[in-house]
């Protein structure tokens, strides 16, 4: 077992010095002790008041979600602020938005696992539910937005009565398979990690209705050579596949603008720019998720403060590259001598959504400037703060791209302005019940760490050909 | 699964082998290496994590899995691409700004989906599929000790099936090799192998239930009915209507008891701005006019316009010379229809003194058993037929002086 002894009080492992590798866990974990702080969360015996505030919390925001669709459904989408011209209004907002958010839990399974970050094992489980859940929320939004949902099939190259077939040339169909897919295979992606981990909750069970429950969702694993050899090269190939269909997604979703002629849409440089933000949006929810959780579930030792600052780093760097997206617009618009794509970004910054415009520009653009300070990367509640003002801001930036664009187009007789009603902002609210109803869930039935991928990087976990009774030090 | 005869036989629960526990990956590994020169082939280490480097000392050949991923990878790519060509370009062809029906650009991102699609359901299930899961049941599962497998316990199991496994000298090889503890698996697969017997019922109904709507669904496709198709969402199929002579039509109109609004007073209908009153209704000072309009000269041409019209229109009833006698009319005589009103004879000399406009008034609106004929002729034709009526007057009535002197030997 280890020889030194690191607790996180006494050791920052957050040094910059790259001769010494900093530990990836702190404290006195060893491989049993690991399973005994992860699989200990669902172990619980009784469920602390906390969780049941929170859950009573989201619950009932859910709960309001679900009666304004039933409501939007009964009376049509006219209990919306969508108007013409602004037919794409909210709803799309909040799909793209949430949308966005789970783009860093695939980044952080998959893209970096490719990369050999070790780093990732310690929240990739975590942030991969983050993306389920996004993704459930995103999807909720198109499919209540066509307005005769019950019809919402037709997306579908389903055989028909009417002979009829989707459009496949069209961005939204696009979207429908990308989401679609994005949805399936990051769920796929997350059951299939969780499998050997959801075995360790089945063997350590006590009660008959939990080693029911985790053993048929453990499938019978039990630890194999053979098995692990498969499930190490599929795993490998679904981190492969899902690198670019995380890329590909978000592409997709701004192809919905891109491939539109409306001035401020038409452009190219979207696809990166969409993918940037994702990223930059996806990880800002993780820390804001991550910050609260690791306290309340005593996991300061597995996601660490150098975890964090790895996070804010990437936060820094796609909120710089979503500011140069920012510049770079309003360069083109100059540059292509269009007027009425002149017209737009003038409009955008000082028409009557200038408020929403700078509202954006200063929490995507300026907040995430305050990560070059190590003080406040390295400080969870300031992280915090400036990860909400990031996510406030992506908000903005679909509001923006969405509403200003689609308010004053080419026609000025065509012109008007969008306010939400009620039941956006109920829907906007509700889609975070949900969201957070399925997050505590998780947090307090599912494994949130992936013990069996944590136990792989510790040093004990490898075959030492030589052994002398001498034990390495740890290495990330 | 064997029937057996005895069931204290089956009762028993087999020895399913031995099961060695070892203290650290490093151990597990050289003991794998032993357990592997012995020529043991049934046989399997298990770590709560995959351990690197272990593979050789197991001796496990690398997996085919990637080679069937990528073929479902292929495989998705080329339904992607034939979904796209026969819905879009061959069965349902959509044709949106005149753009190619089949063009691979725009087919490229459900392709790429598709791809990752069936790629990620492959790599799944076969993964699963090749490691015999799920497997519920397994010898293993019968060791308390085994219970540490999937948290920090380094394991090796020799299954009694193995042709080389010995209770003895397989135990002795594995004390050998370093294990901390070696035990005998339980193997009672034959007793436990049966579903128990309310979920074997529970499974057979829900199994021959599930053909009741098959079979539903697979009538209503070779059979019709003379019912409407079920409508799960009504949709548009009630609405809030006026139904002319209805008591009560479940709308209530406007407030002034209307079901649509009036248009704008002064509002002219499209086609309905008559300007020109000689021309579009044939008067002239609020009277019939006696002259065609200046706009259709008296021609050879407009009364030939003029004689084709009358036989498409007049004829079948009027005749083609104009007696009253055409078609229609002799085919009712013929039947001795007590309503027929028989049509006019148009020499009649009432009709002979008609001016030009009432005559075009008459084709407008029509007359008596006539119908009117203003929507179906346009008004420079009804000019041309009223042209026409005047010149066939004419040739029934025309006095001798009136033929050329050199023609009037042959009407003698």
């Amino acid at each position: 077992m280890t020889s030194t002894v690191y607790s996180d009080k006494e050791f920052d492992n957050t040094g910059a010095d790259p001769t010494a590798r900093a530990p990836l866990i702190l404290g006195d974990l060893d491989i049993q002790g690991v399973t005994d702080v992860v699989a200990g969360i669902p172990e619980q015996p009784r469920t602390s008041k906390a969780w049941w505030i929170a859950f009573g919390i989201s619950v009932s925001l859910a709960g309001m979600f679900g009666l304004l669709t039933a409501h939007l459904i009964y009376t049509g989408t006219g209990v919306w602020g969508n108007n013409i011209p602004v037919g794409w209004a909210w709803p799309i907002v909040n799909f793209v938005f949430w949308v966005g958010i789970g783009h860093a839990g695939t980044l952080i399974s998959a893209i970096l696992f490719l990369l050999r970050q070790r780093w990732r094992t310690s929240i990739n489980r975590f942030a991969e539910a983050m993306t389920v859940f996004a993704v459930i929320c995103a999807l909720i939004f198109p499919g209540i937005h066509v307005g005769r949902i019950w019809l919402a099939y037709w997306m579908f190259p389903v055989p028909n009565q009417m002979e009829m077939w989707p459009n496949f040339r069209s961005p939204l169909l696009w979207d429908v398979f990308a989401v679609g897919t994005y949805g399936l295979v990051s769920t796929l992606f997350w059951f299939f990690g969780m499998i050997p981990d959801l075995a360790t909750l089945r063997d350590r069970a006590t009660g008959c209705i939990r080693k029911a429950i985790y053993g048929a969702l453990a499938l019978g694993w039990n630890g194999s050579a053979r098995h692990w050899h498969r499930y190490e090269r599929t795993y490998l190939i679904l981190a492969a596949l899902a690198t670019p269909l995380v890329l590909s997604v978000h592409s997709v979703v701004s192809f919905d603008f891109a491939v539109a002629v409306l001035p401020g849409w038409h452009t190219t440089i979207f696809p990166p720019y969409f993918v940037a933000g994702a990223i930059f949006s996806g990880f800002a929810m993780v820390i804001t998720l991550a910050v609260p959780a690791r306290i309340i579930f005593g996991l300061e030792k597995l996601i660490t403060l150098r975890h964090l600052e790895n996070m804010a780093k990437v936060i820094l760097t796609t909120g710089s590259m979503v500011g140069y997206a920012y510049g770079m617009e309003f360069f083109i618009a100059w540059y292509s001598g269009n007027a009425t794509e002149g017209f737009t970004f003038k409009n955008r910054a000082f028409g009557p959504y200038a408020w929403a415009y700078w509202i954006m520009v200063s929490c995507n653009v300026i907040a995430p400037q305050l990560f070059w300070f190590k003080k406040i990367r390295s400080t969870p509640w300031l992280m915090l703060i400036v990860c909400i003002f990031v996510n406030i801001g992506m908000w903005f930036e679909r509001f923006v791209i969405t509403v200003t664009s689609l308010s004053r187009d080419f026609l000025p007789s065509a012109w008007g302005y969008y306010s939400p009603t009620l039941v956006d902002i109920g829907m906007l609210i509700g889609s975070f019940g949900i969201f957070f109803t399925l997050f505590l869930l998780f947090l307090r039935f599912v494994p949130v760490v992936a013990m069996a991928e944590v136990k792989a990087i510790m040093p004990e976990a490898h075959i030492h050909k030589s052994s002398h009774g001498e034990e390495p030090a740890h290495h990330a | 699964m064997h029937e057996t005869t005895s069931t204290s036989v089956d009762l028993k629960p087999k020895d399913g082998g031995l099961l060695a526990q070892f203290k650290n990956p490093t151990a597990l590994a050289a003991a794998c290496e032993k357990v592997r020169d012995a020529g043991y082939k049934k046989w399997d280490a298990h770590s709560p994590f995959p351990i690197h480097g272990l593979d050789p000392s197991v001796g496990i050949r690398p997996t085919r899995l990637p080679w069937l991923i990528f073929g479902a990878g292929i495989t998705g790519t080329s339904v992607a691409i034939l979904l796209q060509w026969w819905t879009n370009a061959v069965n349902y062809t959509f044709s949106i700004s005149g753009k190619p029906f089949f063009s691979l650009p725009a087919n490229i991102p459900i392709a790429f989906e598709l791809t990752v699609l069936f790629a990620a359901l492959t790599a799944f299930f076969a993964t699963l599929g090749r490691n015999g899961l799920p497997r519920l049941h397994h010898p293993l599962f019968n060791s308390e000790r085994f219970l540490r497998a999937t948290s920090d316990g380094f394991f090796i199991a020799i299954s009694s099936d193995d042709p080389g496994y010995r209770p003895d000298s397989t135990r002795a090889l594995l004390e050998a090799a370093g294990a901390e503890a070696v035990e005998h698996m339980e193997d009672d697969s034959q007793i436990n192998a049966k579903l128990p017997r309310p979920l074997t019922i529970v499974l057979v109904t829900a199994f021959v239930l599930g053909f009741i709507p098959l079979g539903v669904i697979a009538r209503a496709r070779t059979n019709t009915s003379p019912k409407p198709r079920i409508h799960v969402v009504p949709d548009m199929d009630s609405q809030p209507m006026f139904k002319a002579q209805a008591a009560f039509s479940g709308f209530s109109g406007f407030a002034d008891q209307r079901a649509m609004r009036q248009p704008v007073a002064g509002t002219v209908a499209m086609g309905d701005r008559h300007l020109d009153e000689h021309l579009t209704q044939g008067i002239v000072d609020g009277a019939f006019a006696t002259t065609l309009p200046s706009e259709i000269p008296m021609t050879r041409s407009t009364l030939e316009r003029g004689r084709q019209r009358f036989n498409i229109y007049c004829a079948p009833c009027h005749g083609e010379a104009g007696y009253g006698d055409g078609m229609v009319a002799q085919r009712a005589q013929a039947l001795g229809s007590p309503k027929w009103v028989p049509p006019t004879n148009l020499h009649e000399p009432r009709l002979r003194s008609q001016p030009f406009g009432q005559m075009f008034n008459t084709i407008t609106h029509g007359i008596r058993n006539m119908p009117a004929y203003g929507h179906a002729i346009p008004a420079k034709d009804r000019w041309a037929i009223a042209a026409y009526l005047g010149a066939l007057q004419l040739s029934q009535n025309a006095p001798l002086s009136a033929v050329p002197q050199e023609q009037r030997a042959a009407l003698k």
